[in-house]
């Protein structure tokens, strides 16, 4: 946008309507800057030496040869951490680089940087590490059990929490259990880990371009491992290709500052699809025990569950991970009685973390497998069986935490239930081999399949919980009648960036809105995660844009000589209550310069207590989905014809981008149900490609019907809730309970393979 | 490291006789995974992709034999007048990969790889096709069934070149299917091949994916070709079933990632059986 456009009543751009992305067409043209794209005059190469044991002492480290290799610029270790060597979100267990014990296959254990990446392979091959190899601990139930001795200082145990609650001693008289098994499944973004660091020419500090969620948490803890003040550790965002949890930790990012720093050269690492596969956390692999006690008309009395959440080799995100998952037992019904006990430890298997759902897929997969059974054990629908025990707004959770929000749990049930079912027979009207299971194989005829039909129902926290305060910050400049907005928000895809611009033109009357580049030269955003981003930091934009206008309209009053009280802006325009004025709020803010700073907080949340009771999380959103399968029962393989979706918005501020947010995530839930498994045996890593890790294609994913429920939250500044988890949620068991339908097995275990169906 | 471009057959030759180690490329759609991946280092290459006589086909009416070049794309075999011709083949080159795989990838390249799981092996192994070779020694050509020796592995020998593939135009119904955990872009876990030739009255049944070669089905071809009635397009419900359970049988699968070999073993049953029943509708 160059000029400003004045027309009267209305601007141009604002919320409500499907605002096209800034970074739209560089996108779509290929010329959009990624993490890494970026390089610098001079840059040398860095490279990451990875451990191949899952489990090993580290006997001897000599990296004589390495740097003896010409184009060598510098090799380091573990030593060569000048502050603390250790990082992680929430505890800061896990090595830079390691030192004595490497504890999973790929965890770092010296990095290179030299002139170009053949030169780093080479030094990486002539770095000599002797291991002793030692028994893995892979197998979480043992870290529970306390059979085998720590693998770690912190022990095998990262977190332990148990949720009692109402009266223990209800059973029956109609229960039904089973034991539920999620895989590991991998957030496979397409851009790659990437960073570019730039030394100060003083050799006192870094700026850091990188690929990230949360570029204040990044550099708190680059800046402890440096040793250095934060604000000698500067961060800017390089473009980020897809996140869903994966950058939330530290990857590359002190391994390039060290490198930049020990060199006094500008260093860029990039990873490969393998080593992201290993240079990343993944989705916790989890096993779920429950048992729901129900009357005969299905009413929900007590529930019981176990968890156990693998969490790899390092603590990240896991004891959050935890309670999320174990808060979320009951789904969105209500429940006054609960025995839950939870445990996230940690093995020898690849560092768990954050993704897309964080714990609740993981409780939700469980607890909608249990709706379907409880359904069937009461002779009823599996739409009704969750009807009658729907949750509602003032509900206590098992928590004891009352749902403050708006919960149209019942609507979205009964929305997803009117939407359209396929018109379209089994392989379509037209017989198309593409059409049924198997596709392209050209495996599957019409009469070997059979249709199933699936429902899934979820509720998911928004924000962070257990008294986090997940703050935003966002400045707003209004200099001469354009809008510059400044936020250290992460824009990994969602939208934000289109988001923060829609507000400040609705907010001020403004078309033009300039965004600054995002770094840490403005206060913290938070993570670009837990579907909050357009709560939090939308509330810092809408806040900042707020005080702008004030002192804007305070102006016009007192140039006027009215009662800036009197004054609203309204669409482009400035009026007051009177009818005496109108005049464009481009003309009226021509020549000021207004500079406004706002952060945004959520009210305070507590953590649990011993029983698991605590008013922990921020707020819920809801969402259902039905999910359409052809399922040719003699192969074992899945076809997903549709997907229909109702989910909990509050308000819809840009419709093209929550449709982006919902079908994308429906993609991601249905990868998790019929293929996407990154594969360990005994510690290693068998699929780490796009060859043998299997996304959903094209072919693989259904049309999506939507049915938006809007029903303004009044606790989110902006009347959103967050969209871009819920999606993910509930899409997989109704996947799984469409495919069960078709073929009436209890399949408890995703993905869904085909021997599981077919042998 | 060096890339050399021919465009003529000749000169094709004689670069690669005078650097026998060379890596050919022709698609790169193996190679530069490999490459990519790390699991393989390339020195010197010699792309054939625009050698002229590496990317045409020939059909001789007389002999009723289609002759395709080695740099011959999946995307050019998967229509006509290949579908006509030589269906099976046509209908496993539509299996491969994504279109912009089908585009670069060629059939030469299927058999310069030589992987079990090549979904253009199965029907050349069923065709009984020649893979012709140039070399320092001179043209030479090879029956499938000696060619290809073991997994990634075949009887090309340093400085060869693979020039063609001669494939029988027959008559009588063919297929191709496979199986894998995805609905496009996947490797196959398990895929068959069958090829009729209703002139001869003979079956023939390659299984691709599970064993350490393509594997043939002499038993289950025996069945079929002795209870199948070609001009009626009969197959008796018993005879299907028995030549599926041959071919179960004939398939030697292993347990990986990708597939446990128990299911690898079913896959083949139930898509010879479907096969079967396509080419023979009547029971």
């Amino acid at each position: 946008m160059t000029a400003t456009t004045v027309t009267a009543g209305t601007v141009r751009g604002g919320l409500g309507q499907s605002v096209v992305r800034p970074d739209g067409t560089a996108k779509v043209q290929g010329s959009f800057q990624f993490s890494s794209d970026y390089t610098a005059d001079d840059a040398l190469w860095g490279a990451t030496l990875r451990s191949p044991h899952p489990f090993a002492r580290i006997v001897r480290l000599d990296v004589s040869a390495a740097l003896r290799v010409p184009g060598v610029a510098a090799v380091i270790t573990a030593a060569d951490v000048p502050g603390v060597p250790t990082y992680g979100l929430i505890s800061q267990d896990q090595p830079v680089f390691a030192s004595d014990v490497v504890r999973f296959v790929g965890e770092p254990v010296a990095a290179v940087a030299a002139d170009h990446p053949a030169t780093c392979r080479q030094a990486l091959q002539a770095i000599v590490v002797e291991y002793e190899v030692l028994e893995p601990l892979t197998d979480p139930e043992r870290a529970v059990d306390g059979s085998v001795p720590p693998i770690h200082p912190d022990g095998n145990v990262i977190r332990h929490q148990r949720i009692v609650r109402g009266d223990q001693t209800i059973e029956g008289p109609v229960t039904v259990e089973g034991t539920y098994e999620l895989g590991r499944q991998d957030q496979a973004f397409l851009g790659l880990e990437a960073a570019l660091a730039v030394p100060d020419h003083d050799g006192g500090g870094v700026e850091l371009v990188v690929a990230t969620q949360w570029l204040h948490e990044d550099q708190k803890q680059i800046a402890a491992c440096l040793a250095l003040p934060a604000e000698k550790v500067r961060l800017a965002l390089g473009g980020v290709g897809g996140a869903f949890g994966a950058r939330e930790d530290i990857s590359l990012q002190v391994h390039t500052c060290l490198l930049a720093l020990r060199t006094g050269r500008p260093v860029r690492i990039a990873y490969d699809r393998h080593e992201s596969f290993l240079g990343h956390v993944h989705r916790h692999p989890c096993t779920v025990w429950m048992r729901h006690h129900a009357d005969h008309d299905g009413r929900i009395r007590r529930i019981e569950a176990r968890f156990v959440f693998d969490g790899g080799a390092y603590a990240s995100t896991s004891s959050a991970v935890l309670i999320n998952g174990i808060t979320h037992t009951q789904g969105p019904y209500a429940c006054e009685n609960a025995t839950v006990d939870g445990w996230a430890v940690r093995t020898n298997n690849l560092p768990s973390g954050a993704m897309r759902g964080f714990g609740v897929v993981q409780a939700c997969f469980a607890h909608e497998s249990q709706m379907d059974k409880l359904a069937a054990a009461c002779g009823l629908e599996p739409l009704e069986v969750r009807l009658r025990n729907a949750m509602h707004t003032g509900d206590r959770l098992i928590t004891g935490q009352v749902v403050e929000n708006v919960a149209p749990v019942e609507r979205i049930i009964h929305e997803v239930a009117a939407l359209p079912l396929p018109d379209e027979p089994v392989g379509g009207h037209d017989g198309d081999i593409l059409r049924l299971p198997g596709g392209v194989g050209r495996t599957t005829d019409a009469a070997h399949v059979r249709r199933g039909i699936g429902y899934a129902v979820s509720i998911k926290n928004l924000m962070y919980s257990e008294g986090f305060d997940d703050y935003s910050t966002a400045r707003v400049r209004l200099v001469d009648g354009t809008v510059h907005v400044k936020f250290a928000t992460v824009e990994v895809g969602q939208g934000f960036v289109t988001l923060a611009q829609q507000i400040a033109r609705t907010e001020l009357g403004i078309e033009d809105v300039v965004l600054d580049r995002i770094d840490t030269g403005v206060g913290s955003a938070g993570s670009t995660s837990a579907s909050r981003q357009t709560w939090m930091s939308g509330g810092a934009v809408l806040g900042a844009c707020r005080l702008v206008r004030d002192r804007l309209l305070a102006l016009v009053a007192d140039r006027e000589g009215m009662d800036a009280a009197a004054l609203t802006i309204d669409g482009a325009e400035i009026v007051d209550s009177g009818g005496l004025l109108r005049i464009p709020v481009a003309v009226a803010a021509a020549g000021v310069d207004i500079d406004e700073t706002f952060e945004h907080h959520h009210p305070a949340t507590e953590d649990l207590d011993e029983l698991g009771q605590g008013n922990c999380h921020t707020a819920f959103a809801f969402c259902a989905h039905r999910a359409v399968v052809d399922v040719d029962t003699e192969l074992g393989l899945v076809k997903v014809v549709q997907i229909a979706t109702s989910q909990d918005v509050g308000r819809v501020l840009n419709p093209l981008s929550v449709l982006g947010q919902v079908e994308g995530g429906i993609a991601q839930g249905l990868g998790l149900a019929v293929m996407e498994e990154l594969l360990q045996d005994g510690g290693i890593v068998k699929n780490p490609t796009f060859t043998d890790y299997l996304l959903p294609t094209f072919l693989d994913m259904p049309p999506v019907v939507v049915s938006l429920v809007e029903e303004p939250e009044p606790h989110s500044p902006l009347g959103a809730k967050g969209v871009g988890e819920p999606p993910t949620i509930s899409s997989t068991p109704a996947v799984v309970a469409a495919i069960r339908d078709a073929v009436g097995r209890e399949l408890p275990r995703v993905p869904v393979r085909p021997a599981d169906i077919c042998l | 490291m060096s890339v050399l471009v021919p465009t003529s057959l000749d000169a094709a030759r004689d670069a690669l006789s005078a650097n026998p180690s060379a890596t050919v490329l022709a698609g790169g759609t193996d190679l530069m995974v490999e490459v990519n991946e790390r699991r393989r280092e390339v020195v010197d290459v010699i792309a054939v992709d625009r050698v002229a006589e590496l990317r045409a086909w020939s059909h001789d009416p007389v002999s009723r034999t289609l002759t395709i070049g080695a740099a011959v794309t999946w995307s050019e075999i998967e229509d006509a007048p290949f579908l006509a011709w030589v269906p099976s083949l046509a209908q496993a080159a539509r299996t491969v990969g994504s279109p912009q795989i089908r585009h670069a990838g060629t059939i030469g390249g299927n058999l310069g790889t030589c992987s079990p799981a090549g979904d253009g092996l199965p029907p050349l192994s069923a065709l009984e096709a020649v893979v012709h070779l140039t070399g320092p020694g001179g043209e030479r050509s090879l029956p499938f069934a000696e060619f290809m020796t073991g997994p990634k592995r075949n009887a090309r020998a340093a400085g060869e070149l693979i020039t063609a593939v001669t494939v029988p135009v027959l008559r009588g119904p063919q297929g191709y299917a496979k199986v894998g955990v995805r609905n496009a872009m996947v490797i196959a876990t398990a895929g068959v091949a069958l090829v009729c030739d209703a002139d001869a009255g003979g079956v023939r049944l390659a299984l691709g994916s599970v064993g350490p070669v393509i594997l043939r089905c002499p038993e289950a071809e025996a069945i079929v070709a002795a209870e199948a009635d070609f001009a009626a397009g009969r197959l008796a419900e018993p005879a299907l079933r028995a030549a599926a359970e041959a071919a179960r049988a004939a398939a030697r699968p292993i347990d990986d990632h990708r597939s446990t070999a128990a299911y690898r073993r079913h896959a083949v049953g139930v898509l010879t059986a479907r096969l079967l029943r396509r080419a023979f509708p009547h029971d």
